[in-house]
């Protein structure tokens, strides 16, 4: 049973149906209402939903994740929208000090089952604090869950299996995929949500790297936004002669080492790429736990291909700021070249 | 204190004077009429036995027991007050210094200790007392006050035409905390979707060392009016005052008409912590003047006059006092620290590869020190 639709249509499938499977389930944020989202992911779902289902809130990031919080103290599942990614910073507190942390502090007697949504990333010619990468920041902190999807199909997935978790999840949507097309299965997620542990299944495979490509002489890590360009750059190196695997980690946080370690074995080269900058990026995590654990498998240092420690530069410069295929390439040349 | 602005004592609803005099108050006085001389004893008795407890755990982090205490001194009429206005079904959202309305919510106090032992940073289940965890970070939880109140609404917990189901949130934090953007944002929340909620500001007149001009030019009360809310000044160490206010704002919330902002000014006796030197920042003359309005003789002088206070009732809380203390420090001391491991329980409702590896990695770790005291002694041996 599958339908062809886009990643923000995947989402808002998503939402849908986890909407009607649990009233618990509310929708809060700035213009997710009438308007439907500035990038209509939320599109429809006011009109059949109303007003206390899909909450246009006060222009108040911190005060969307504190109520949410409070909310969830009476069971109650909201999936959060922050506008977009450089918005996140006035919540910082209230996710990482208080979300992140309830579940420890109170010794497991308050779960909050939030999801936040956060549209990331560049290459849509946004202005200023519209494109950023704040994954690592978050990924720092214990008591939260990191996913990125890829795909419509991981994207309707995702959703689903976010907001079935008790956890805190970021949702990391990349903003510039949100028009790309895929066949989506919608039924697979449900059966899964349909057996009694539904939960703990959806958990467990919410934290799981696909392979999205396989290949035997470098792996390409990648999430979100640089899956597509990691496909593309193995297309490329494979004219040249170079067998690209792609994993497509799907999850930041837990980081699923085993997929990684054991595709970094097989092929003893590493490039991952993403879009946040390098410099103490996830990147750097999957480097150092490759290098832990896949050492002696390894014929080159683990590369990294991102964006550069300058705040994100202004439209006209971000094709040259981003990882380009002209990078990523260079850097499997590099690999290779050991 | 003829203070202006913030430190102004004007406009204050009393219905008892500092030296233990009744005073009439026409909207307050109703709110406070069902109160009998029990009730009155019980309050005097919950703030002497909180006053001593604090007293004790002062003496406990002064003897290296407690990293760190947190007094409540002087503030013991604003918590007891307005805690017994609450029922089962409001839900208490605290700050850290909240021991008095923790004592209202059936919290063992002793329990508390654990948090300032640097067991815990729990130490009670919220769910049991209808009553949060401490926060720490400033004003923080008065949106999560707010995002409870706007469930219990949705719950169908507000105006349901049965008042005893009916319940509010309500929040206590400090003058130094209406100056955070959380505060203003909860008043927002609060006020937009009309939540029930209590804003219960402690206006102890200082935030560490800063004084409440430092956070306000007006009353932190007016704090309130602009975000559409009713407010209230009452004198926080007027306990049946604050008990009358606070029962006022609870039922105004549960039954439907929105959030309240109370300003209970009061004064905190003690230190900010006990790291810190009040000396250093107000006066022995500031001090003498509130001592005179202490909250608890008021009380005491209210209900003496009355011929209310035996001796035998006295002796009993006095008691009741000591043995407190004695369980605190018995209890203090004899805490062991819970299993290690149990530092990686709890990051997450369910399993997280980063945190499992690393508890794996730990535990092996702590063995090998194991072994290898076994293998030494086995070679000695």
């Amino acid at each position: 049973m599958t339908e062809r639709m886009t990643m923000a249509g995947a989402i808002n499938a998503g939402l849908r149906a986890a909407m009607e499977r649990d009233p618990k389930v509310l929708l809060m944020g700035e213009d997710i209402g009438a308007l439907g989202g500035v990038f209509r992911v939320t599109d429809g779902l006011h009109k059949d939903f109303g007003d206390s289902r899909v909450m246009d809130s006060p222009l108040a990031e911190s005060g969307i994740v504190g109520t949410a919080i409070g909310m969830a103290m009476r069971d109650y599942r909201s999936v959060i929208e922050i506008q977009f990614d450089g918005f996140i910073f006035p919540a910082y507190d209230q996710i990482t000090t208080q979300l992140a942390k309830m579940h420890y502090r109170s010794r497991g007697a308050i779960t909050l089952p939030i999801v936040i949504r956060v549209p990331f990333a560049g290459g849509i010619g946004a202005v200023e604090h519209h494109s950023e990468s704040p994954e690592a920041l978050f990924a720092h902190t214990a008591g939260l869950r990191l996913v990125s999807p890829a795909t419509p199909q991981d994207a309707y997935d995702l959703i689903q299996q976010a907001i079935a978790c008790p956890d805190p999840v970021m949702f990391f949507e990349p903003k510039a995929r949100y028009w790309d097309k895929g066949e989506v299965d919608i039924a697979r997620v449900k059966a899964q949500l349909d057996q009694p542990d539904g939960e703990a299944l959806a958990t467990a495979e919410m934290a799981k790297a696909r392979i999205a490509r396989e290949g035997a002489d470098v792996t390409l890590v990648a999430y979100g936004p640089t899956v597509r360009l990691a496909l593309q750059a193995a297309e490329v190196a494979r004219e040249e002669g170079t067998d690209v695997e792609v994993i497509d980690l799907r999850s930041i946080s837990p980081l699923d080492s085993d997929t990684v370690v054991n595709s970094a074995k097989r092929t003893g080269r590493v490039v991952v790429v993403h879009e946040a900058p390098t410099a103490f990026g996830s990147g750097a995590e999957l480097s150092a736990r490759v290098t832990e654990q896949a050492f002696f498998h390894l014929h080159a240092p683990v590369l990294r291909v991102g964006g550069f420690h300058t705040p994100y530069p202004g439209a006209k410069f971000e094709h040259d700021y981003l990882p380009s295929l002209d990078r990523v390439l260079d850097a499997v040349d590099r690999v290779m070249a050991h | 204190m003829d203070a202006v602005g913030p430190l102004s004592s004007e406009g204050l609803v009393q219905l008892l004077t500092h030296t233990g005099e009744p005073v009439e108050n026409e909207t307050f006085s109703p709110y406070a009429a069902h109160l009998s001389a029990d009730d009155l004893r019980a309050f005097w008795r919950d703030m002497t036995v909180l006053r001593a407890f604090d007293l004790e755990a002062t003496s406990l982090q002064r003897q290296g027991e407690l990293g760190l205490w947190v007094q409540s001194l002087g503030q013991e009429g604003a918590q007891i007050g307005s805690g017994h206005a609450l029922r089962e079904p409001d839900f208490v959202f605290p700050s850290y210094r909240e021991h008095g309305v923790a004592l209202t919510r059936d919290v063992d106090l002793v329990d508390v200790l654990k948090i300032f032992r640097g067991l815990q940073h729990g130490a009670w289940n919220p769910k049991d007392h209808g009553f949060h965890l401490y926060t720490l970070v400033i004003g923080s939880h008065a949106l999560h006050a707010t995002g409870y109140a706007m469930a219990l609404d949705r719950d169908g917990l507000v105006a349901s035409g049965d008042p005893d189901r009916d319940g509010a949130a309500v929040c206590y934090f400090g003058d130094g905390a209406t100056s955070q953007g959380d505060v203003s944002e909860a008043l927002t929340f609060a006020s937009v979707y009309n939540a029930p909620v209590v804003f219960f500001v402690q206006n102890n007149q200082f935030a560490i060392s800063e004084p409440a001009t430092r956070q306000s030019k007006v009353p932190l009360a007016d704090r309130g009016k602009g975000f559409g809310i009713p407010t209230v000044r009452v004198d926080g160490n007027d306990v049946i005052a604050c008990h009358a206010v606070t029962q006022w704002a609870v039922r105004h919330a549960r039954s439907g008409g929105g959030p309240v902002f109370i300003e209970a000014f009061t004064y905190r006796m003690g230190a900010h912590t006990t790291s810190d030197d009040p000396s250093r920042y107000r006066s022995k003359a500031q001090e003498s003047y509130w001592a005179e309005r202490d909250p608890i003789s008021r009380l005491e002088a209210y209900l003496t006059n009355r011929g209310e206070l035996s001796a035998e009732f006295r002796a009993e809380v006095e008691a009741e006092a000591k043995a407190l203390c004695e369980r605190a420090r018995t209890a203090v001391r004899s805490w062991e620290r819970e299993p290690l491991l149990t530092m990686f329980d709890d990051v997450y409702a369910l399993p997280h590869a980063t945190v499992e590896a690393e508890r794996a990695w730990f535990e092996r770790y702590e063995a090998s020190f194991a072994d290898g005291e076994t293998a030494a002694e086995g070679k000695a041996h």
